[in-house]
């Protein structure tokens, strides 16, 4: 978060020099807006999280979806990212709570690129009316293997690195 | 819009509502914990939240689109493809932008191959969504694991695009 601070304060600096303090108000206030209506959504996403990390059996999940689930927790962990309903304020809680109650990385690996690049509220809303059909299923189709091999691929990284498990757990 | 924005929080509350109430139903225990912990992300999550949305508009403000669009050009072969890439991870804004890059791309004559490279890139590593969402809700580690391990993929998108000869 230092980082991401000092590189706004570069950018800030940026569009002062260029634009003047005009320029910088304008897209403070534009974003102190963006900033209220995201608000609600992002209560609603963590809420989610919430009661799924109290709701799911721990067991359960990290058999489904833990280090030891073989190819098939990595298709559910796709299967779960595509028809995740709603935006990255769902989804990132969503996934950071399957991690807390046992999901592997590979398994979230694959939920989270899988809702990116296959899940459908962002290609039926954006990306057919903008790109047009053939580009987009053409698009997902070469899509479809690709969360479960970045999830394959994480977890063998993820073992090669952490042999004995990981460090500490996951914040 | 304002369509897709109500049926967005239509689904989004109405998750919460059916969860709750199944976390209701296996004790008021439950209920409270779970809400007090995802008060408590809320709480955690809201300063950093703040700092992406109000950085990444700074920080879209300094990358004007038209430079992305350049990279995409109609330069065709691997150095198109990995020109793609970062591109991809550089352009800001939401999905609007994104795709209409994209679409501009193709118009002016851009390969398939490069612009699912781009496309899938952005999906992948936009830096406004990372920054803005994956850092501040999910384990920093997991973030950048998550990216290293996606690095190869929109190269192979590109290479299956080529050799399928689609879209």
């Amino acid at each position: 978060m230092i980082v991401i601070g000092a590189l706004v304060a570069v950018c800030a600096g940026l569009v002062w020099r260029r634009d003047g303090i005009d320029g910088v108000l304008k897209i403070l206030t534009h974003d102190l807006w963006l900033f209220g209506e995201i608000m609600p959504r992002v209560l609603a996403g963590c809420l989610l999280g919430g009661f799924i990390a109290e709701i799911l059996p721990h067991d359960k999940v990290s058999r489904a979806l833990g280090p030891n689930s073989g190819l098939k927790g990595l298709l559910i962990g796709t299967a779960f990212g595509a028809i995740l309903p709603g935006g990255p304020f769902t989804a990132y809680p969503v996934a950071a709570a399957l991690l807390t109650v046992g999901a592997d990385f590979g398994a979230t690996i694959a939920m989270v690129v899988s809702w990116t690049l296959i899940g459908y509220g962002r290609a039926v809303a954006w990306e057919l009316p903008i790109l047009g059909t053939d580009f987009t299923l053409w698009r997902i189709v070469i899509s479809l293997p690709i969360p479960v091999l970045a999830g394959a691929l994480g977890r063998f990284v993820f073992v090669w690195i952490y042999p004995k498990g990981e460090p500490e757990p996951p914040a | 819009m304002t369509l897709s924005a109500l049926i967005i929080d239509i689904t989004l509350w109405g998750s919460v509502a059916i969860l709750g109430v199944m976390a209701w139903q296996r004790g008021r225990v439950v209920l409270v914990s779970s809400v007090r912990e995802g008060s408590m992300d809320f709480i955690n999550i809201v300063p950093r939240i703040a700092l992406g949305v109000i950085g990444s508009g700074y920080i879209a403000a300094v990358i004007p689109p038209e430079v992305i669009t350049g990279w995409l050009g109609p330069d065709s072969g691997w150095f198109g493809v990995l020109t793609a890439v970062i591109a991809g991870a550089a352009t800001p804004g939401g999905p609007v932008v994104g795709f209409s890059i994209g679409a501009v791309a193709l118009k002016v004559g851009g390969g398939s191959p490069q612009v699912i490279a781009y496309v899938v890139a952005w999906a992948l590593f936009a830096f406004q969504r990372m920054i803005l969402w994956e850092i501040p809700f999910m384990p920093a580690r997991f973030v950048w694991f998550r990216a290293a391990v996606s690095v190869p993929f929109p190269f192979l998108a590109a290479a299956i695009a080529m050799a399928i000869g689609k879209p």
